[in-house]
């Protein structure tokens, strides 16, 4: 344990010398998470003559600008790396070495965070400066629950992608999973769909169902839509999400690597 | 001519043999592929519901149709130009692409049809099934001149979007890791769902002049709907012809500057 601490400001810095010897690749990356201005651009056509359901066209503009700021911020691919080193036998070389492989995983995209935030923001800056803070939380501490569920935001896109990627030691589809699991949260998240336009029922499931704290919550935290104690106990409920979430990995992690034979080994 | 006919038959058929053997993997990419629809059908759904009516001019069933048009291309990208775009770029990265220079026919064509992934057929059905439903929730068919214009439509926006990818490819001779440049393709396209009247400003100029989704998906659905004016389809034959003109003389400079991996 110990010596996974200390190893992981160097495994810190490899990943974020990564990012940036391929920072061509990687701007592209970022330009493919173009889908929030799509919608922006679509709901404000939706919102151009009066407002919907008390959504002006100034809001929709700060809930899609605040979505991508959080996107930007919270990608991962840990999933598709899991995927190709299995595939390929590679792992075995990760499990020979003395720091844990989901470590690993996990070093490389949290180095490159700073990278995206690069990207991310003049975003903000820009749309700061376009729409003006009014749409924005007047609240400090909101600011400080902010960071707090980026951070929730994270952890969950990341621990979600190495489940799935655990449960290709089981099966031979486990990226097909995974587009199911992304597709559940392009609807669910509020990436394409602000979870207020969901009719009644759908809304209060989607409320409570991880995906929300994958982009929704901290977006509506940033846009003051959640504030003070009712954004810590949503807060709280996110964490605990993530807690149960990674008590589930480890147990996948366990029981897959049993069953596992490098390819070719 | 018909020697390339024979070895487009030849191509195809391996690429048909290689996909029976991954039979398991033929049901689950179908129905991950119906699922896809699913999800793309959800938010038309939502806007419409919230505001009765039209969005931008487009009605319900006729943004469906663009959705239609939106799957239909969607099947030919993903199954017939993503994958040997994947194919060139791996021969360009590892130098391999000196084996299909080497052979006595056009290695564009060559490359281009190098592999297909016939599952994306349900794709296909799927955009079959949406124009059903859009035509039955307006009450009428499209006439045969109508269709006849939208399958013209068709494919020129098959031309447009193949040309986009050689593009792309040819990028791949000047730049080493750029796998992901599929991914990008991918992800503005996906913006082509949507009526291209949704969009305002600069975005919509990009979108019609410079990627030209409306060309992709709003044309041929307004072809289908019989509101497409005969000018707009002219320019789009014209600048359709014009673009792919262009994207084989980028593939043919690129191709002059390709010095093999090693050398």
């Amino acid at each position: 344990m110990r010596a996974a601490l200390r190893s992981f400001p160097t495994l810190l810095r490899v990943g974020f010398a990564d990012a940036v010897a391929y920072r061509a690749e990687f701007l592209i990356w970022i330009l493919s998470t173009n889908m929030p201005l799509v919608m922006l651009a679509l709901w404000s056509a939706v919102a151009r003559e009066h407002p919907i359901g008390g959504w002006g066209q100034g809001k929709f503009a700060a809930y899609f600008l605040a979505a991508l700021v959080v996107r930007l911020l919270t990608g991962c691919w840990a999933v598709w790396t899991m995927n190709y080193e299995l595939r390929q036998g590679t792992l075995s070389f990760r499990l020979l070495r003395p720091v844990h492989p989901l470590l690993h995983y996990l070093a490389e995209n949290v180095a490159a965070i700073p990278m995206r935030g690069l990207f991310a923001l003049p975003v903000a800056a820009a749309s700061l400066w376009i729409l003006g803070s009014g749409e924005l939380a007047s609240d400090p501490w909101s600011y400080a629950i902010f960071l707090a569920a980026v951070l929730g935001a994270f952890a969950i896109n990341f621990v979600s992608m190495t489940i799935v990627g655990c449960l290709g030691f089981f099966v031979e589809s486990s990226l097909a999973i995974f587009q199911v699991w992304f597709g559940v949260y392009l609807l669910l998240s509020g990436y394409l769909i602000p979870l207020d336009f969901f009719p009644g029922w759908l809304r209060e499931a989607s409320a409570v169902l991880p995906f929300r704290f994958m982009l929704s919550f901290p977006v509506e935290v940033l846009l003051g839509r959640v504030s003070g104690g009712a954004a810590l106990a949503w807060l709280g409920y996110q964490w605990a999400l993530v807690a149960a979430m990674l008590a589930l990995l480890v147990i996948t992690w366990r029981a897959g690597l049993r069953r596992y034979s490098a390819y070719g080994g | 001519m018909r020697r390339y006919l024979r070895l487009l038959y030849v191509q195809a058929r391996a690429s048909a043999t290689i996909a029976m053997q991954y039979r398991v993997d033929f049901l689950v990419q179908g129905a991950i592929s119906v699922f896809w629809v699913f999800i793309a059908f959800v938010p038309l759904r939502v806007v419409f519901s919230s505001k009765a009516g039209s969005v931008a001019g487009w009605s319900y069933p006729e943004a469906l149709v663009v959705l239609g048009w939106f799957t239909l291309l969607k099947s030919v990208l993903e199954g017939a130009i993503n994958p040997s775009l994947q194919a060139v770029i791996d021969h360009i990265r590892k130098g391999t692409l000196d084996f299909v220079l080497l052979k006595p026919v056009d290695a564009q064509f060559l490359v281009s049809t190098a592999r297909f992934e016939p599952w994306r057929l349900t794709d296909f059905l799927a955009s079959l099934g949406i124009f059903i439903y859009a035509f039955t929730l307006l009450g009428r068919a499209p006439t045969p001149v109508q269709l006849a214009v939208g399958l013209l439509m068709l494919g020129l926006a098959g031309l447009v979007l193949y040309s986009l990818w050689i593009l792309v490819v040819s990028a791949a001779f000047f730049v080493v890791r750029i796998d992901n440049l599929s991914h990008l393709l991918s992800s503005i396209y996906d913006a082509g769902r949507w009526p291209i009247g949704v969009f305002t400003g600069a975005i919509r100029i990009l979108f019609t002049y410079v990627i030209p989704l409306a060309l992709m998906t709003t044309y041929p659905a307004m072809a289908l709907l019989g509101t497409l004016e005969p000018v707009t389809a002219l320019g789009a034959l014209v600048a359709a012809l014009a673009f792919s003109g262009a994207a084989r003389a980028v593939w043919l400079l690129s191709l002059a500057r390709y010095t093999s991996a090693s050398s």
